[in-house]
């Protein structure tokens, strides 16, 4: 996974793909670090930025942990991704929606999450959900 | 889309029966795309014992009698030591950029995991 | 849409926040663990129940059947096989697994 962002290069498109947008929807409920999910989700949102379609990524539950400021996880040695998440303007997936009841219940506010997000509640992501052609839960 | 591996999970399992009650219906499955622990349905070293069902035998030989196209995400099998040398026939390693790809191309993509 | 949800009410939140954000008119597959949710008496019914109102709600017969539940599903909810499945996520545009 890179930081760098703005990479599309070396992407093997085929002649299908081209031309269709449809609206892909990265659903995240899992919490960080405890499992993998959250890291290969995001590997697949990184990926997904060379393939141009109308991406945006939902953060409910304890997905909205992956958001958290300040993560430092050199004390359990293990990647520490969530700087990743600062990189995804870089490819173009701008589109974070982080939902509000999931943070109150658990005591966070905006200000604590580590790149801008647009916070709504649960009734306003669930349209944007039906608004997809692809929803993949994470 | 199945991102749980054989036996320590069902999403196999069900992913399976929804792909041959798919095919039974005259549906055709663009992809079989194999994430996370998924990517341990592809292991050749799979021996289950006699009296259970042989998860990976199984999605070849559907894969065999159906042209379907297995493929398993090359960084998750990295990550997890699956690679091409205990690689189970009828599977093919390859990049994300595969399930994109269904994505887009496919009229419905269905997610079975933990 | 039809959301898809495996996990038990009893252990994880999936089919409570799969509920919440079930829109009026979609329709819900209860799969593997998540058909323990479907069954009478359960506290998980009164919510369940609930969503009927709103939502279809669909349960993963031969699971259910796996765990000896056959016979105990709470009125309303549909029991379908693997091809009922298969219908139901042709019959809707999209679909969603709450994992």
């Amino acid at each position: 996974m890179s930081e760098q962002g703005g990479e599309k290069g070396g992407m093997d498109l085929e002649e299908e793909t081209s031309g269709v947008v449809k609206k892909f929807m990265f659903v995240n409920r899992k919490a960080p670090h405890g499992t993998i999910y959250a890291l290969e989700a995001l590997e697949v949102v990184l990926i997904s930025a060379a393939f141009d379609q109308d991406v945006s990524l939902a953060f409910l539950d304890d997905g909205v942990y992956q958001l958290a400021k300040g993560q430092d996880t050199k004390p359990i040695e293990v990647k520490n991704f969530s700087p990743t998440y600062r990189a995804l303007e870089g490819y173009d997936i701008e589109k974070l929606y982080v939902e509000r009841e999931s943070l109150e219940a658990r005591g966070l506010t905006e200000d604590q999450l580590i790149v801008p997000v647009e916070v709504m509640s649960g009734e306003e992501l669930a349209r944007r959900m039906e608004e997809q052609d692809v929803v993949i839960g994470c | 889309m199945i991102n749980e591996g054989p036996y320590s999970h069902q999403a196999s399992d069900t992913a399976y029966q929804f792909a041959k009650a798919a095919l039974a219906k005259g549906h055709q499955i663009h992809r079989v795309f194999f994430y996370n622990d998924g990517v341990n349905n592809a292991t050749k070293l799979t021996e289950p014992p006699q009296d259970d069902r042989h998860i990976v035998n199984r999605w070849a030989k559907l894969a065999e009698e159906h042209g379907l196209d297995l493929v398993v995400c090359v960084a998750a099998g990295l990550r997890r030591g699956l690679v091409e040398e205990n690689l189970a026939p009828g599977f093919r390693i390859s990049g994300l950029g595969q399930l994109v790809e269904s994505g887009i191309q496919a009229d419905r993509l269905v997610v079975f995991g933990d | 849409m039809l959301h898809i949800v495996n996990k038990s009410p009893y252990e994880r939140t999936a089919l409570a926040s799969c509920l919440a954000h079930a829109t009026k008119g979609s329709a819900v597959i209860l799969i593997e663990d998540a058909v323990y949710a479907a069954v009478k008496g359960g506290a998980a019914e009164a919510e369940l129940k609930l969503a009927l109102g709103r939502v279809e709600v669909y349960a993963l017969g031969p699971d259910i059947e796996a765990r000896g539940m056959k016979g105990r599903v709470i009125e309303g909810v549909k029991v379908v096989d693997y091809g009922g499945f298969v219908d139901l996520a042709a019959e809707h545009r999209t679909n969603q697994s709450w994992l």
